[in-house]
């Protein structure tokens, strides 16, 4: 999969015209709708089940902030066990060194070829690309994750990278690559034999393994991976060596977290009330698996979030996804629109942190602060606070002479005095009159066309409910005492 | 020497957290674990037969097959699937019990190992569990007792599991709390057949691992 940011200084897109590329795609948005729609059914009902669910929430967001108040000395305690385990421990300060890591590893391994379990932090510090220009070929091996690297795409979601494609484009796409020459309708069994075919013999001549991290216990320096199809087991199980990925937040403290975790993660993810597969595993186990483990832990970034107090929660994310499935945003611009390996309402408040402000300052804005999305978070992330609070830094930033700083402060004088905004909402009246269509506004000029990109605004009423309530008493009374 | 990456995060962690109202009292982790908030449900509070009643439930539902048997008829049992999926060569574990193994099925001992190759041609594995969690459906294996490093019970296309009744624990603390007395052992949770929803989210079952999980569920009495 290709990734966008690594590297480089320069801004993302800016979301609003992203997002308008995005909604331009009725396939994707067709698409799009059926996934998020049915996952968060399914999460509801199974979250239903559970009557101790709000308990689970307070331990797993009480776990995840322990940890990032301690996390110097969990990373130690973590590399402590995984070395008395037989692993071996490496720290990458950002993408460039940890893939310079993983490069030499499997470099010192002679293997030309890698296969790797999806992993959203391998996506962050591009390591394919990575280790393909030293001549490394990584094989995805996550059904979707195969079918957008073959594609040459980008994901589209967290859960369900491909969910942009259509089964038609899935089948003509693997006719060109995987299955070329074998007979193939576009049914869904169909297509994932095919897959399961060629990624066989992957697995089975693979002489070394890359995947991502769920979880890190620092107690015992067991590392969970959890998935559905299997590919994990294969990558986990039968490589010689296996190199993982993971951020210094995904530490857990103890073995007895997973208890938490693994009743939030898959009813909030999948919406199952268990994933199908998980794995465990604690360093190198002789005569079991590979025989060579290497754990990569990676900053990029992550430190400068944990400066931030009312951002630092965001580091509390177990990459579930319920946050974009129930976002009304994401629903309609889908993940490409955010620039960002990291979509929907968790991707505007942690590419922001991660890349810096000033490279993602619309992404605080990706959002109508519903709310929804505190309240399915698994860990109780407030993404609604940090993305006013994140508002609040890019306007902080943007200093007194920026248009929107000078207008609202001519706003709150105006709003001071009942006189001032009377006489402003007379002058407004007269003055929209070109601008109002067909009972709305949907275009203003000049620095106010920011306002209406992206929404109508109501016009002035002809007559507002104080001149009405003057006229209902001609006497000359002046209304009721304090209805300023 | 230049300052290692290891120390630059290190200090780049503490420096972050000093500088914030919420200043770090350092009590010893453990302190911090006995705190923490875990009123949620630790213990089923079912009978035992419930419990096993819904662990069959969430196996049919992830479309495992479930055989009910009583110990003196598990080799049978076992007998009788082999039969029904046309297995010929079985793949087991070094120590499974002989009178498991039904007559006229080559059993592939993974003692010496046997190579992926082998697996790969085998026609199916069988394997007991460590655990199993009722109210998710989970098998939980941790290369216990008859259950073999992980490889044997993920590359043949067909799972045959033996649970015994007392295995079963009703809730996931329950599970985990099983596992972790021995907590460094590699571990696999097994929920139904391995599955994706890739391709227009239309589930598809048996991506990677065993195709088929059929579980011998061994209740006395």
């Amino acid at each position: 999969m290709a990734t966008r940011e690594t590297g480089g200084i320069r801004p993302l897109p800016a979301f609003p015209d992203t997002a308008r590329v995005a909604l331009a795609n009725t396939q994707l948005r067709r698409n799009l709708g059926k996934a998020t729609t049915t996952i968060r059914a399914k999460r509801a009902n199974v979250v239903s089940e559970l009557p101790d669910w709000e308990e689970l929430r307070e331990a797993g967001a009480a776990i995840k902030a322990d940890v990032m108040r301690h996390l110097d000395r969990y990373l130690l305690q973590l590399e402590e066990s995984v070395t008395r385990a037989g692993g071996h421990v490496h720290w990458a300060r950002d993408a460039a060194e940890a893939n310079a890591i993983i490069t030499r590893l499997v470099r010192a391994t002679g293997a030309e070829r890698v296969v790797k379990v999806k992993s959203l932090t391998t996506d962050e510090i591009g390591l394919n690309e990575a280790l393909r220009r030293v001549g490394i070929v990584a094989v995805e091996t996550d059904l979707a994750e195969l079918i957008i690297q073959l594609a040459g795409e980008k994901s589209s979601h967290i859960l369900v990278p491909a969910i942009h494609k259509n089964r038609s484009e899935i089948r003509d796409l693997f006719r060109r690559t995987i299955a070329q020459g074998q007979e193939l309708s576009d049914e869904p069994q169909q297509l994932t034999a095919a897959a399961r075919r060629y990624l066989r013999e992957q697995f089975l001549s693979a002489q070394v393994a890359i995947s991502g991290a769920n979880f890190g216990v620092a107690e015992t320096g067991t590392v969970a991976v959890v998935e559905s199809e299997g590919n994990g087991r294969m990558c986990l199980t039968l490589p010689r060596t296996l190199i993982t990925v993971m951020g210094i937040e995904k530490i857990i403290p103890t073995f007895r977290d997973f208890e938490v975790f693994l009743q939030l993660l898959p009813r909030s993810s999948t919406g199952e009330r268990m994933n199908p597969y998980t794995s465990l595993w604690t360093g190198v186990s002789p005569g079991d698996g590979p025989q060579a483990f290497h754990l990569v832990l990676l900053d990029n970034g992550r430190t400068q979030v944990l400066a931030d107090e009312v951002g630092r929660q965001t580091l509390h994310c177990i990459r579930c996804s319920a946050c974009l499935n129930i976002c009304p945003v994401y629903a309609r611009t889908g993940g490409h629109a955010y620039s960002s390996v990291y979509p929907g309402p968790i991707g505007a408040i942690l590419t922001p942190q991660l890349l810096g402000l000033e490279r993602a300052k619309t992404l605080p804005y990706a959002s109508s602060l519903c709310g929804a999305c505190y309240e399915v978070c698994p860990v109780k992330i407030n993404i609604p606070a940090v993305l006013l609070h994140l508002r609040g830094e890019v306007t902080q930033r943007a200093g007194p002479l920026d248009p929107e700083g000078v207008v609202m402060r001519q706003l709150a004088t105006i709003f001071a005095s009942p006189k001032r905004y009377e006489r402003a909402q007379r002058l407004g009246r007269r003055g929209q009159r070109l601008f109002v269509r067909d009972g709305t506004i949907s275009r203003l000029p000049g620095m106010l066309a920011g306002w209406t990109r992206a929404r109508d605004l109501g016009p002035i009423p002809q007559q507002t409910f104080r001149e009405w309530w003057r006229q209902r008493e001609p006497q000359g009374s002046q209304g009721p005492k304090g209805g300023a | 020497m230049a300052e290692s990456a290891k120390d630059a995060i290190l200090v780049r962690i503490r420096t972050a957290l000093s500088g914030t109202s919420d200043a770090r009292a350092d009590a010893p982790a453990e302190a911090a674990a006995a705190a923490m908030p875990r009123a949620y449900r630790q213990q089923d509070a079912r009978n035992q037969t419930e419990i096993v009643a819904e662990l069959i439930d969430r196996l049919r539902d992830y479309k495992a097959h479930v055989d009910h048997v009583e110990p003196a008829a598990l080799a049978e049992a076992i007998a009788h699937a082999c039969a029904a999926y046309g297995i010929r060569r079985l793949v087991v574990p070094a120590d499974v019990p002989a009178e498991w193994l039904p007559a006229g099925v080559e059993a592939l001992r993974d003692d010496p190992p046997l190579t992926n190759a082998q697996l790969d041609e085998s026609d199916g594995v069988l394997t007991g569990c460590a655990f199993a969690i009722a109210q998710t459906g989970t098998i939980m294996l941790d290369g216990g007792a008859q259950q073999g490093r992980r490889a044997l019970s993920l590359v043949p296309d067909r799972h045959l599991c033996v649970v015994r009744a007392d295995q079963v624990v009703g809730i996931v603390p329950e599970g985990i709390s099983r596992l972790a007395a021995h907590p460094t052992r590699p571990i696999t949770f097994i929920s139904g057949p391995s599955a994706t929803s890739d391709i227009e989210l239309s589930r598809v079952e048996g991506v990677h691992g065993p195709r088929t999980l059929h579980v011998l569920l061994v209740v006395e009495g």
